[in-house]
């Protein structure tokens, strides 16, 4: 066996009132995956952090090639040979795709000044190797998120990085986009890189890591080759007990259409949509990213006006111009942007949930707060939601947390339907379970749910009937029964057409 | 992640509201009215007599008026730099009414109702064509002043009648004005509609991220139109006070007067991004600011020493919360 690039021993990190990192270590190994797991909170970014310079570790110790080193600074871990490429890549939209890659370690001629021809040619000669199809010359700004990921990767080749950590690097991409970059971190461990992979999705883990490492509330809590490793294993690690059901069972009755959809159109983002989904029903949208699902329930609540079409709620024609036209009609929406688009984060917790609720908390339009509270309490409580008190200011609670508030808010209004759009993105499992559970439970209450997912086994496990959408168009509504999920994708994708890319 | 696992019972609040309340700015602007006051009491013999004090509170009241709907409309995330400008049109508008034969209570009608026509047209630009309100205000400014300006050319209105006069000049009980008793009645439904409404709760919502309070179902738009109609109609019952004290019009009324609010707005804790905010400290902030410049006035420095002031103290207020802010978090 070789020996490991990188190691870290016994290291420990304590922030005021928090202990982040306990004694814990980590080997990542030449021309393999690892990949890191665990709930949000359990360390990982604190760990990627010290990693990068950006931290420093109260104990342990940082081995890379074999000596011990402290990266007292994110240029010292650069040097060090580590590059991290993040979820929201730190690349500058204004600069050149070459002047990006080689930003801080341009070449340089005799003169001491940035030998452009060379860094171009260097740049076009990477983005080459990796069949990126990328111009080297044009702006950062006018790629797609996926193609910026590349080239950060193109960065990390650039600087010829020995260590090169991954976190959630598939959350913005299509399933397309996630093969391309499948091949990518291939051609990576060609290369005797050691990668280290974040992700929450176990369909990831399993495609593309050689070893996992799980994380728990800071500790160190297992080790091991994924190929000797079953995925419940894994699960049990992680929560720390074992999860028998991943998706709950529903016993809801499906009852009569509530929502109708007939030939919604949108200019640019959508057309000719129609669907229908009923009481008690989970209705999942299946499709790529960018294929207008999350456009066409924004119409359905009111964000923007189709020019075409109708919706029918409980037989009559509704024509929501606003968000509040749709919550009074009984149409409410979880947005996917949970920090911009679905709570107030400067609020606390009891005001975030009782906003849309105000005029059944009010008397004649006068607050009054004990009502506030109490509503706030009851739908909280329902969900678990995870918090010292109902003051507390929402910007502290974790994303699985801030999502619980969100969906009290909505519950607090009595909706009819309640449209869910990638309702468990970048939360931990714990969370992901309890909203999943909550659904279940709110279709048995003879709700109706749309749930919006770009992930297959969530729409699959939920859903009674599945949309899926391309290019702004439904190409398919499908039973969920006896799916097979190549389907899904062969849909979504629209491979069938494109002989067989 | 501060996420702290509990019981089933999730307490309301867990801070002490008393020690909150004396670590507040507004605890912090009673102690410097309260120095200001005294220092006052020494510098100038005069300062300690009670018709000095209320000549004092008319340095204010107008401006505090304005300043109460500026709060909200500043702690929804906008601006109307063009209230001065209100008052100059308002009060022209009233002189040619006044030309025209108008009475009293017309003069008022016309007063107060170009204000409120002002502010919704500030309004409509700003929420109907979802035009920046600092661009729309600054270009309303000069709309606003340039009518005026062509209406009167270097002349000035005059002669209101006595009935007209006493909304500036009169006193409703021994030193006690009018303009006094107006502002704080005003200040006591700004207080309740800001703090005690679900109005006023939807501006907070708004001033803090609009989009995700559209998205919960608040209709932004039209509480914004409110919030600046109310701003011009504030402008408007101010143009009829000023043009009642001052007993005639001039094209250049009120100018400056814009700042001043928004200075009081600001030093009373209002962040000038938008979300947070009371009005308990903008009155205070108020009665500080005519404390400062009556003082000064009563140890005769000169008007143009004031206005270096003035803008000093704004810039001072603007970066003050900011430093109270770091300090309290450290706390």
């Amino acid at each position: 066996m070789t020996d490991p690039i990188l190691t870290l021993a016994g290291i420990t990190k304590t922030f005021p009132g928090v202990r982040a990192l306990h004694n814990v270590s980590l080997e990542l190994y030449p021309g393999e995956v690892t990949a890191l797991i665990g709930e949000n909170g359990a360390g990982k970014s604190t760990l990627v952090k010290i990693m990068t310079g950006i931290y420093q570790p109260d104990e342990g110790q940082i081995t890379v090639s074999g000596k011990a080193l402290s990266l007292p600074t994110a240029h010292s871990a650069f040097e060090a040979g580590v590059t991290a490429i993040h979820q929201e890549t730190v690349l500058f939209d204004e600069l050149t795709v070459a002047e990006n890659i080689y930003l801080g370690h341009a070449p340089r001629n005799r003169f001491g000044m940035i030998d452009w021809k060379t860094m171009r040619a260097e740049s076009r000669k990477t983005l080459e190797a990796m069949a990126a199809g990328i111009d080297p010359d044009i702006k950062l700004k006018e790629l797609g998120i996926a193609k910026k990921h590349l080239v950060a990767v193109a960065r990390a080749l650039s600087i010829d990085a020995q260590v090169v950590i991954m976190d959630e690097p598939t959350a913005a991409l299509s399933q397309k986009e996630i093969e391309e970059l499948y091949v990518l971190i291939d051609l990576l461990k060609e290369d005797g890189k050691a990668i280290l992979f974040i992700s929450h999705k176990f369909d990831e883990i399993y495609r593309i890591a050689d070893r996992f490492t799980v994380f728990r509330d800071g500790e160190q809590v297992g080790k091991g080759l994924i190929k000797d490793t079953g995925q419940s294993d894994i699960v049990k690690l992680m929560v720390g007990r074992s999860v028998d059901h991943i998706f709950p069972e529903r016993k809801a009755e499906i009852g009569p259409v509530v929502l109708e959809a007939k030939g919604l159109s949108h200019p640019t983002e959508f057309a000719d949509i129609s669907f229908a989904v009923r009481k008690g029903e989970i209705l999942g949208f299946y499709g790529l990213v960018g294929a207008g699902r999350s456009e066409v329930m924004q119409a359905v609540f009111g964000m923007t006006r189709p020019s075409h079409g109708e919706l029918v709620l409980d037989g009559a024609v509704i024509n929501p111009k606003s968000p509040a036209d749709a919550v009074e009609a009984g149409i409410v929406y979880v947005p996917e942007e949970r920090g911009k688009q679905g709570v107030i984060t400067g609020e606390p917790i009891f005001m975030n949930v009782s906003l849309p609720s105000l005029q059944k908390t009010s008397k004649s339009g006068f607050l009054r707060m004990a009502e506030e509270f109490k509503l706030a309490r009851t739908y909280t409580e329902r969900l678990d939601l995870r918090a010292s008190s109902l003051s507390q200011n929402v910007s502290t609670l974790s994303g699985g947390n801030q999502q619980k508030v969100v969906i009290a808010k909505w519950l607090a209004t009595l909706p009819k339907v309640i449209i869910l759009d990638e309702p468990t993105k970048g939360i931990d499992i714990g969370s992901k379970a309890a909203v999943h559970g909550f659904m279940a439970e709110l279709v048995a209450q003879g709700l109706s749910v749309i749930m919006v997912s770009s992930e297959l086994p969530e729409v699959m496990g939920m859903s009674d009937r599945i949309v899926v959408m391309r290019e702004g168009r439904i190409v398919d509504t499908l039973d969920n029964k006896g799916l097979a999920p190549e389907t899904l994708v062969r849909l979504a994708a629209g491979i069938a057409e494109e002989a067989a890319a | 992640m501060s996420d702290v696992t509990t019981g089933r019972q999730l307490p309301n609040r867990l801070d002490n509201p008393l020690k909150s309340t004396l670590l507040s700015w507004e605890s912090l602007l009673v102690l410097v009215a309260v120095v200001i006051f005294v220092f006052n009491s020494y510098s100038s013999p005069y300062f300690l007599n009670e018709w000095s004090l209320s000549d004092m509170t008319f340095n204010f009241t107008e401006k505090a008026l304005i300043a109460l709907a500026m709060a909200l409309l500043i702690i929804s995330g906008e601006i109307d730099l063009s209230v001065a400008a209100i008052i100059a049109l308002a009060s022209t508008m009233m002189g040619l009414a006044l030309q025209y034969g108008a009475d009293t209570p017309v003069l008022v009608a016309v007063g107060v109702g170009v204000g409120l026509l002002c502010g919704a047209f500030n309004g409509f630009l700003v929420t109907g064509l979802k035009l920046p309100s600092i661009v729309v205000t600054i270009g309303t400014m000069s709309l606003f002043r340039g009518i005026a300006f062509i209406v009167l050319g270097d002349k000035s209105f005059g002669n209101y009648p006595a009935s007209f006069g006493w909304f500036g000049q009169g006193y409703v009980w021994w030193v006690i004005s009018f303009e006094l008793v107006l502002f704080l009645v005003f200040a006591a439904v700004y207080f309740v509609l800001l703090h005690r409404t679900n109005f006023g709760r939807r501006v907070f919502a708004i001033g803090n991220n609009d989009v995700a309070a559209q998205f919960s179902g608040v209709r932004v738009d039209r509480i914004k139109f409110i919030l600046f109609c109310l701003t011009g109609l504030m402008s408007g019952i101010a143009a009829v006070l000023l043009t009642a004290r001052l007993g005639s019009t001039r094209p250049s009324i009120a100018e400056g007067f814009e700042l001043e609010a928004i200075t009081m707005v600001v030093l009373g804790g209002v962040s000038i991004l938008g979300g947070a905010g009371s009005i308990v400290g903008v009155v205070l902030a108020a009665l500080i600011m005519g404390l400062v410049t009556f003082g000064l006035g009563l140890l005769n420095v000169p008007g143009i020493v004031m206005s270096i002031f003035i803008g000093g103290l704004l810039i001072t207020v603007i970066a003050l919360p900011i430093l109270f802010r770091m300090w309290r978090q450290r706390a």
